[in-house]
């Protein structure tokens, strides 16, 4: 996989090189550091690190924009875990837009959904999780995209033909299970393993003031299942064979954004169904200033329940949460907010800040607290000591 | 004073009417201030119909009172369209840390403007609520409502008078918003008789204290019909703080259609 990645990558680059001026570079480069308040639970694991991450992008467009191809490669170097660093491929993606259809074939990221505190309904690229604990970072996934556009909504059919399996902390790192995940040896339901061609298809419209999305996926799952290892000394992801529908609606309804994402998954021998429902509601020009605050609250259920080994983080959980956006020449914002288990008294806060220096460098500023996480059952108790911050400084180019 | 008694005021009322009704049947008919205020803004629109599409670039000056500037980078394209407001996509390229993020606005004549944000690092598309009108575009001193598409009914017109500023003869007009979340109790706009350009726009905030001050500068005519200022410039009278848009590279009719306004087209414009 690795050479394939380089071969591919090195054809990319002379292809790009060719193309000449009309290439165009741009990207980021960050300098990461994690600060966390407790001892570490675990007694391999460091207490604090650090990191630098690079995401360059180069973009070449021809045939009247209405073809490009685009290399999106992602690199991090930690200084602690050896398997937060690593090197992905987030996109090398060709694209060709016609009128009333658009063919993409690649690698490349989508983004299914509408609500904030967890993304249901977004399935097709699997969790970078050793770069953040809120699933929004994705390794790039294979896939040829065909978008069919007409007046009654947006078809989307994916080929998806190699899968990507869930990166996760090692030994030393924190935010990790308190069994570490046996990175070599995933078990797949299906004898195909990750060569097994998975396969999704949306339909999404506008109709006025709603946004509605329809969709389901049918192949390997994203998210894994745990069982030890034979010798009890890690755990291994089990990844079974699925399919999901999901629907994800927005509206406008007077001042207020309404937001659902609901899905029904079906495992084997099992089916469950999940969904997150909420709303935002913008306040504008706060205390006469031009600063926005939008007030978020989302509802989640999961109708496993809490009792079940595989039960989800966000069976019966409320989020609420602020979101200050200054508008002013820094584009600063930030956003606090906490998910408050309503089964017992678990509570995820988190406070993300950002803001620009200058014209070309960003500070972020983002803080989670793992609090009165008691329940040996809860997919977070292994994180109850990991309480951090995180600050990343970067420059853009 | 002495006061007329009441044979000789019935008798001025009279001579009043008389005079009235003379006077307009010599001016064909009689016009209101409101009526003379939205012909000016309808004839306005009018001169400005049939361009189809445009797209061009656009960079923001950001100045605050100490003087510092900031500047952003944008290509903005829009597409006319017929019994409607019109669809704008504007695309970010500087601050390069937001570059990629493009905005998507179709925006309706008086029913609130439907927006969509795309975030580049997510490959989110996020529906925005229209409540934003007033807020500060960009961290600029213009506001989303300026930029939008200025459709006749968004406005209730008052003719106020003739002036002359700049050498050239403008109608002043009064235009109170109809559209809901406006920062402004009014504006007081100049356009120019000849062209019906606007010249200047005076905001008055919901307080009705003087705001912003806009002036349109340096007018080029494309397709021997559409005027487009190269420099909008605007202060802030209350925070002294200032923008200065510059438009370059205007091309009108480029063959852009609804195709190139859809959700889908957020993610592949750069």
């Amino acid at each position: 996989m690795r050479q394939l990645s380089l071969l591919i990558g090195t054809l990319v680059l002379l292809f790009f090189f060719n193309a000449g001026t009309t290439a165009e570079l741009s990207g980021h480069v960050g300098l990461e550091a994690r600060y966390f308040a407790h001892a570490p639970l675990f007694a391999e694991q460091k207490h604090h690190n650090a990191s630098i991450n690079i995401e360059p992008e180069i973009a070449h467009q021809w045939d009247d924009g209405r073809q490009s191809l685009v290399f999106t490669p992602f690199a991090r170097l930690d200084n602690v875990d050896t398997k937060r660093s690593h090197f992905d491929i987030r996109e090398l993606l060709w694209t060709k837009a016609a009128d009333e259809w658009e063919l993409q074939v690649g690698i490349g990221k989508v983004f299914w959904g509408v609500t904030e505190s967890q993304h249901l309904v977004d399935i097709i690229n699997q969790t970078d999780f050793v770069e953040n604990t809120d699933g929004e970072d994705k390794l790039g996934q294979p896939m040829v995209n065909l978008t069919w556009i007409k007046d009654w909504g947006t078809l989307n059919f994916f080929v998806l033909p190699s899968f990507r399996e869930r990166t996760f902390p090692g030994n030393k790192g924190r935010l990790r299970p308190s069994i570490p995940v046996d990175h070599a040896h995933a078990i797949y339901q299906s004898s195909q393993k990750e060569r097994h061609i998975d396969w999704a298809a949306r339909w999404f419209h506008s109709i006025g003031d709603w946004d509605i999305g329809l969709s389901h996926f049918s192949g390997t799952s994203r998210d894994p299942q745990f069982q030890p290892s034979e010798d009890s000394q890690h755990l291994q992801a089990v990844y079974h064979q699925i399919s999901q529908t999901g629907l994800d609606v927005q509206a406008i309804i007077g001042d207020w954004l309404v937001k659902l994402e609901l899905i029904s998954r079906q495992l084997p021998g099992k089916q469950y169904t999940a969904f997150t429902t909420g709303f935002e509601y913008t306040l504008v020009g706060i205390f006469q200033s031009d600063a926005d605050l939008g007030v978020i609250a989302e509802y989640s259920f999961d109708d496993r329940g809490n009792k079940n080994p595989f039960r989800s983080a966000f069976q019966n959980d409320l989020m609420a949460g602020m979101r200050l956006v200054l508008n002013d020449i820094q584009s600063s914002e930030i956003l606090f907010g906490g998910i408050f288990d309503l089964d017992d008294e678990a509570v995820l806060y988190t406070l993300e800040g950002s803001r620009r220096l200058g014209e070309a460098w960003k500070l972020t500023v983002e803080t989670r607290i793992f609090s009165n996480i008691t329940k040996t059952t809860d997919p977070l108790y292994s994180l109850r000591s990991d309480d951090h911050l995180l600050i990343n400084l970067a420059w853009f180019f | 004073m002495p006061q007329p008694n009441m044979c000789h005021k019935k008798r001025y009322h009279l001579f009043i009417a008389l005079g009235l009704y003379l006077l307009s049947t010599a001016l064909g008919q009689a016009q209101t201030a409101e009526e003379k205020g939205l012909s000016i803004a309808q004839e306005a629109d009018q001169r400005d119909l049939g361009f189809s599409d445009y797209q061009a670039d656009m960079i923001m000056e950001l100045r605050n009172r100490h003087g510092e500037k900031s500047t952003r980078h944008l290509h903005i394209s829009g597409l006319e369209v017929d019994n409607d407001g019109d669809k704008t996509l504007s695309l970010f390229k500087q601050p390069k840390d937001i570059k990629g993020t493009a905005m998507l606005t179709h925006s309706h004549k008086l029913d609130p403007d439907d927006q969509w944000l795309y975030l580049p690092a997510l490959k989110r598309v996020k529906r925005i609520s229209s409540r934003n009108k007033s807020g500060p575009f960009m961290g600029s001193e213009f506001a989303f409502e300026d930029l939008g598409s200025q459709e006749v009914e968004k406005y209730k017109y008052k003719y106020l008078r003739d002036e002359t500023i700049d050498g050239l003869n403008c109608f002043v007009v009064e235009r109170t918003p109809q559209y809901k979340h406006s920062g402004y109790q009014r504006q007081i706009a100049w356009y120019d008789k000849t062209e019906y350009r606007l010249i200047k726009i005076v905001f008055y905030d919901r307080k009705n204290s003087l705001l912003k001050t806009l002036t349109y500068q340096d007018y080029h005519q494309y397709l021997n019909k559409y005027w487009r200022a190269n420099i909008m410039d605007i202060e802030n009278h209350q925070t002294q703080k200032g923008t200065t848009v510059t438009w370059s590279n205007y091309q009108f009719r480029t063959g852009l259609t609804e195709r190139n306004f859809d959700r889908s087209s957020l993610k592949r414009a750069r």
